[in-house]
């Protein structure tokens, strides 16, 4: 169970990205969450396991408050929830195992991470995710042999061997093709089911959305404008959600730009 | 002309200078051509001199061949040889093995301020000094010989590969590190799952090209003292044996050409 209570985040630059957020994510339910560009969206799924520091309110993830967490427990915090990426994030001269069991690092030590030591059940699952993902015998391949949809799914391959407690996916489908993208949903959303855990979808294909998810989040100007299940995001919410006057406060950055601003001093910090 | 007879304002428009305007312009080139005349004034070369050295020149030559390749001689060409190829060897092992870690710790990206400034001023240090300046240093510090040479070379390779390392890793893809990041990896395991991976190729390829230069330094550091043939090259002057310093010269040409071109193939297989 995820609660954000009360999230704030405020750029260095002054950009009041989230105000006020609230929510709260349970049970093996797909959330996805949805608003123009530079509403916040990636902003709000960056904060959860701190990739970009809140600037105030509280991320509880079953009872434990990740963001009162020191650097040591918020590794640790990480290991529990899985995160995919919009262009995969995929370390490119690795082989695909590696980037795989790439998501257990958290539980091993360094220099077993430098002999590839990782522990055999781990090992087992990555076979296993790979499989469930449609890429069995793919495990010696680099990564920068893969094709978008392939890396997409390695992506979600590494968040799921984490054996997290909670699937984010920031914006999984913006650089894959209509079909691709719904395959990568259908995975996503097979896999809250299989794994009996929640996933929270960053996604601004609306029509994904209401197919895939079970729930919909709205965010506008950093603000919750909507939230129920897909069939009561008729056209008046969605309206409200993707209203005029956000689209004239452009001077507002994009995703991508807060993004980019935060892993200047993000990287330092680790 | 079929042009119209009102004159019209006509907008001009002339290159934009890279100096405030045309007279400073030419005042800067009027300055070039001052040093330079000042420079040539200053070093007063001669006719006469130009003819000396001429002659000294044309002595030297007929001097120098044929190449002296007799059988002691060969010996001591081999025997320094060997010592170079051994110094370039060990100081681009030694030398990369230090500048990894420096130069990780001196890229601005991903390292903290402190450490970042540490290793780049350990960095510039190790460029602001020519190898034989350093060589000479250490030959007053260690004595004569082989060690004060792969000194000198391990350092200069810190200077080199630390500053390329370094830029290498500030233009990586930090989304992957991200990504790292994002499994709850600790700092060296992002280091080692996110940022190595990316940076080896160079790695690889830069230690080549470095061994490559190494072994051309270690052909010169001799000369002050700090082994290698270029200690044997030294001797050849004093004892004006011109024929032999023909023969050093010759194979240190071959050894060169030779490291330069391995050095270039395993580069282009790297890449």
């Amino acid at each position: 169970m995820l609660s954000i209570e009360n999230l704030t985040k405020v750029y260095p630059t002054g950009d009041r990205a989230l105000e006020n957020v609230s929510l709260e994510i349970g049970g093996r339910e797909t959330t996805a969450i949805i608003g123009p560009s530079g509403a916040g969206k990636s902003t709000l799924i960056r904060c959860i396991n701190r990739l970009t520091e809140p600037t105030s309110g509280r991320i509880v993830l079953d009872g434990t408050d990740v963001t009162s967490l020191n650097k040591k427990e918020l590794r640790k915090a990480r290991l529990d929830m899985g995160m995919v990426f919009q262009e995969y994030n995929l370390v490119e001269r690795l082989t695909v195992m590696e980037n795989v069991l790439s998501g257990r690092l958290g539980e091993v030590n360094t220099w077993q991470a430098f002999r590839r030591q990782f522990p055999p059940d781990a090992v087992e699952h990555a076979y296993d995710t790979l499989e469930t993902v449609g890429l069995a015998g793919f495990e010696d391949k680099r990564a920068d042999e893969l094709s978008g949809g392939q890396r997409q799914r390695v992506g979600i391959a590494r968040a799921v061997v984490q054996e997290p407690k909670i699937l984010l996916a920031d914006e999984p489908t913006s650089s894959l093709d209509p079909e691709t993208s719904r395959a990568v949903m259908e995975l996503l959303t097979d896999i809250a089911e299989a794994e009996n855990i929640p996933v929270l979808i960053n996604i601004h294909e609306v029509d994904l959305a209401v197919e895939y998810a079970d729930r919909i989040v709205g965010i506008t100007d950093g603000e919750v404008s909507f939230e129920g299940e897909p069939d009561e995001l008729v056209e008046e919410a969605e309206d409200r959600i993707y209203r005029s006057d956000s689209v004239s406060k452009t001077g507002r950055k994009g995703n991508d730009d807060e993004a980019l601003d935060n892993l200047g001093t993000e990287l330092r910090e680790i | 002309m079929a042009e119209g007879t009102t004159t019209i304002d006509r907008r001009t428009w002339d290159r934009p200078t890279v100096f405030y305007n045309r007279y400073v312009k030419y005042l800067v080139y009027l300055a070039l051509v001052g040093f330079l005349a000042w420079s040539v004034w200053e070093m007063r070369v001669s006719p006469d001199r130009l003819l000396a050295g001429g002659s000294a020149a044309s002595n030297f030559l007929t001097e120098s061949v044929p190449p002296d390749f007799g059988a002691q001689q060969r010996e001591l060409i081999w025997s320094g040889m060997v010592e170079s190829i051994a110094m370039a060897i060990i100081a681009t092992v030694l030398g990369v093995i230090v500048s990894i870690p420096v130069g990780f710790m001196a890229a601005e990206n991903i390292s903290p301020k402190p450490l970042y400034v540490l290793n780049r001023g350990i960095i510039s240090f190790a460029r602001a000094f020519h190898e034989l300046v350093i060589a000479i240093v250490l030959v007053i510090a260690v004595g004569v010989g082989p060690l004060a040479g792969i000194i000198t070379l391990s350092f200069k390779t810190v200077g080199f590969f630390g500053k390329l390392i370094s830029e290498e890793i500030e233009e990586i893809d930090e989304k992957q590190t991200e990504a790292i990041r994002a499994t709850g990896a600790n700092t060296a395991q992002v280091m080692l799952y996110g940022v190595l991976p990316q940076v080896t190729p160079r790695i690889v390829g830069l230690s080549i090209y470095r061994w490559d230069i190494n072994l051309r330094s270690s052909t010169i550091v001799g000369i002050v003292g700090a082994g290698g043939i270029g200690l044997t090259l030294l001797h050849s002057f004093e004892r004006y044996e011109y024929d032999f310093t023909l023969a050093i010269i010759l194979v240190i040409l071959a050894l060169v050409l030779l490291g330069e071109a391995i050095s270039a193939v395993i580069r282009r297989r790297i890449q």
